[in-house]
């Protein structure tokens, strides 16, 4: 059914703490690595011409870069992870004809049933997020799957029951967890840290949050300053000296 | 938006299709006997046609049936479903002009409505979409029906209707194109609000995200061939409004007919073509491209 659940009991996502994250692409590649797996009917993820001189491949998380100029002091670099938001109202979903595209009323997952996709493209056109990837080798369509057989598979050691993208993140960038509960890790760190939707304008009502970079001092001088003071000693000071009288 | 040929194809067929399907249901033009088989089968060819070339871009086409399941939600559903409920509404309509066989035409009007329907669905599946700001605007959905109506017209050619019509179908190109020029600012989203980083200051690309293409920059954000935007809207307004109205006027029915449809075909073909590739979608803005 791609009409979407009134509510869904927990509401799973992302936070993603751009303050932290370094884009080193790791989450990239874990994800890339995990989903890449053939499992019966779902095959992985396919690139085409990998080695070739036009390389081209379906990922379900990228990493951006930009440079952000505040009003006053210099720009900085922010790298910014971008995968699906598991939207509360996900027009990906509502438009799907075939049903393939759900959300799932027990946890809010956003999922592709694979054998039912026609590969017609539309769900990844309503996605205002880019989170939607046509597998061009299979003609169905990718999306993230916040890991869904991570996060509930007893064969797993507990530890490893989260996304590959969290579990991998070396800076500890991303945090997975329950929107719907105040109290979880997930919705508290959101609380303090300002954390906010994508493009809330176009109501999808995204469930992951974004934490922004914390605001640092503008650099009081010009960083390489202090190296200017240091007062030679011994033959270079001599030399300095010596050489400066000339 | 990349603009596929089978979609063009599609939704200026069925289009063309439907409309013409519309006004026969009406006894808009009044046909008996082999001219009435001959006309009812080029609608059904036209709408058929253009529905089989939607198919031609699916990664399944085999499962396309599966498509008519979600017509609660989607109005690619819908659109399935209302085309094939109409070629089967109008089907007795069809035999009983072709044979005589004298059924009510309240038969034809209800297949007309519901041509109507399923032209209007198939714009709603543009209008709907929030994330390309110059397609969610209700001038979508009156432009394609202006088309449907206006070629059935000319097609048809029933004056002094298809006269009146080609001159609706241009001032509604030139309204549509003159508010999705500015749709995507008034939409309001930039890189700052896709990234949230207008917190912060002004955000632009550093570097990009990777070098390879995908899905992405390959179907939303194409930005080939917008050069010619001017000479093609000149092109679409001239051969879809402008010539059919001269080649009516001038030559005798028949000849008139065919001639004036294959302008207007071509019209309709250059506006649609302009349709998708001057479509900006806003995931565009992550990689600093429109
Ligand atoms: S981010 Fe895109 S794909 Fe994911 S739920 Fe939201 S609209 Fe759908
Ligand atoms: S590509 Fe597949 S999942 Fe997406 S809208 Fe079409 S049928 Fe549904
Ligand atoms: S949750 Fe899983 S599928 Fe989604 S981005 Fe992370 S690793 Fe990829």
């Amino acid at each position: 059914m791609t009409t979407l659940p009134q509510t869904t009991g927990k509401k799973l996502g992302l936070v993603i703490d751009l303050d932290t994250c370094v884009g080193c692409q790791a989450c990239v590649t874990a994800c890339k690595g995990w989903n890449d797996q053939d499992q019966g009917r779902v095959k992985g993820l396919s690139d085409q011409d990998p080695y070739g001189a036009a390389p081209s491949g379906t990922f379900l998380n990228r990493v951006h870069s930009y440079q952000v100029t505040p009003e006053t002091g210099p720009a900085q670099i922010v790298t910014f992870p971008r995968s699906c938001l598991h939207c509360e109202d996900a027009p990906c979903v509502t438009v799907c004809p075939t049903g393939a595209s759900f959300k799932r009323a027990e946890d809010g997952i956003v999922l592709v049933n694979e054998d039912a996709c026609i590969g017609c493209g539309l769900c990844a056109w309503a996605c205002p997020y880019g989170a939607r990837e046509m597998d061009a080798a299979q003609g169905v369509m990718k999306k993230c799957t916040l890991c869904v057989d991570r996060i509930y598979n007893d064969h797993l050691p507990e530890e490893d029951r989260e996304p590959a993208c969290v579990r991998t993140c070396p800076t500890g960038a991303r945090h997975f967890g329950d929107f719907a509960d105040p109290d979880s890790a997930v919705s508290r760190l959101s609380a303090d840290r300002g954390g906010y939707a994508l493009m809330p304008d176009l109501k999808t009502k995204p469930v992951n949050r974004y934490l922004p970079p914390r605001k640092k001092g503008a650099a009081q001088a010009a960083p390489l300053a202090p190296l200017l003071e240091i007062r030679a000693s011994g033959f270079a000071g001599w030399l300095d000296r010596v050489l400066g009288k000339i | 938006m990349h603009p596929a040929p089978s979609v063009i194809l599609f939704t200026v067929l069925s289009g063309l299709g439907f409309g013409f399907l519309a006004l026969l249901g009406l006894g808009a033009l009044p046909v008996s006997g082999w001219g009435a088989f001959t006309c009812w089968g080029l609608g059904y060819a036209l709408a058929v046609a253009g529905l089989l070339a939607s198919t031609f871009h699916l990664g399944h086409p085999e499962r396309a049936w599966r498509a008519f399941s979600q017509w609660r939600s989607s109005w690619l559903s819908r659109e399935g479903v209302s085309a094939v409920l109409t070629l089967l509404v109008l089907a007795p309509m069809a035999l009983s002009d072709w044979l005589d066989l004298g059924f009510g035409r309240w038969i034809g009007v209800l297949g007309a409505g519901l041509c109507a329907v399923t032209v209007l669905s198939t714009a709603m599946i543009y209008t709907q979409l929030r994330s390309v700001p110059r397609w969610n605007h209700w001038l979508t959905p009156v432009t394609f029906l202006c088309f449907a109506a206006t070629g059935a017209a000319i097609l048809a050619v029933r004056l002094p209707w298809a006269y009146g019509l080609c001159a609706v179908l241009a001032l509604v190109l030139l309204a549509g194109w003159r508010v999705g020029d500015g749709a995507f600012a008034r939409a309001g989203q930039t890189i700052g609000s896709a990234t949230g980083l207008d917190r912060l200051g002004r955000a632009e690309i550093f570097e990009p995200a990777h070098t390879a293409g995908n899905y992405l920059l390959r179907e939303m954000i194409y930005v080939v061939g917008r050069r010619h935007v001017a000479k093609l809207r000149v092109i679409a307004l001239v051969f879809a409004c402008i010539l059919p109205v001269a080649l009516l006027a001038a030559l005798p029915v028949h000849l008139a007919s065919v001639l004036a449809t294959a302008a207007h075909l071509l019209g309709a073909f250059a506006a649609r073509w302009l349709f998708f590739a001057e479509a900006e979608h806003v995931v565009g803005l992550y990689y600093g491209k429109r």
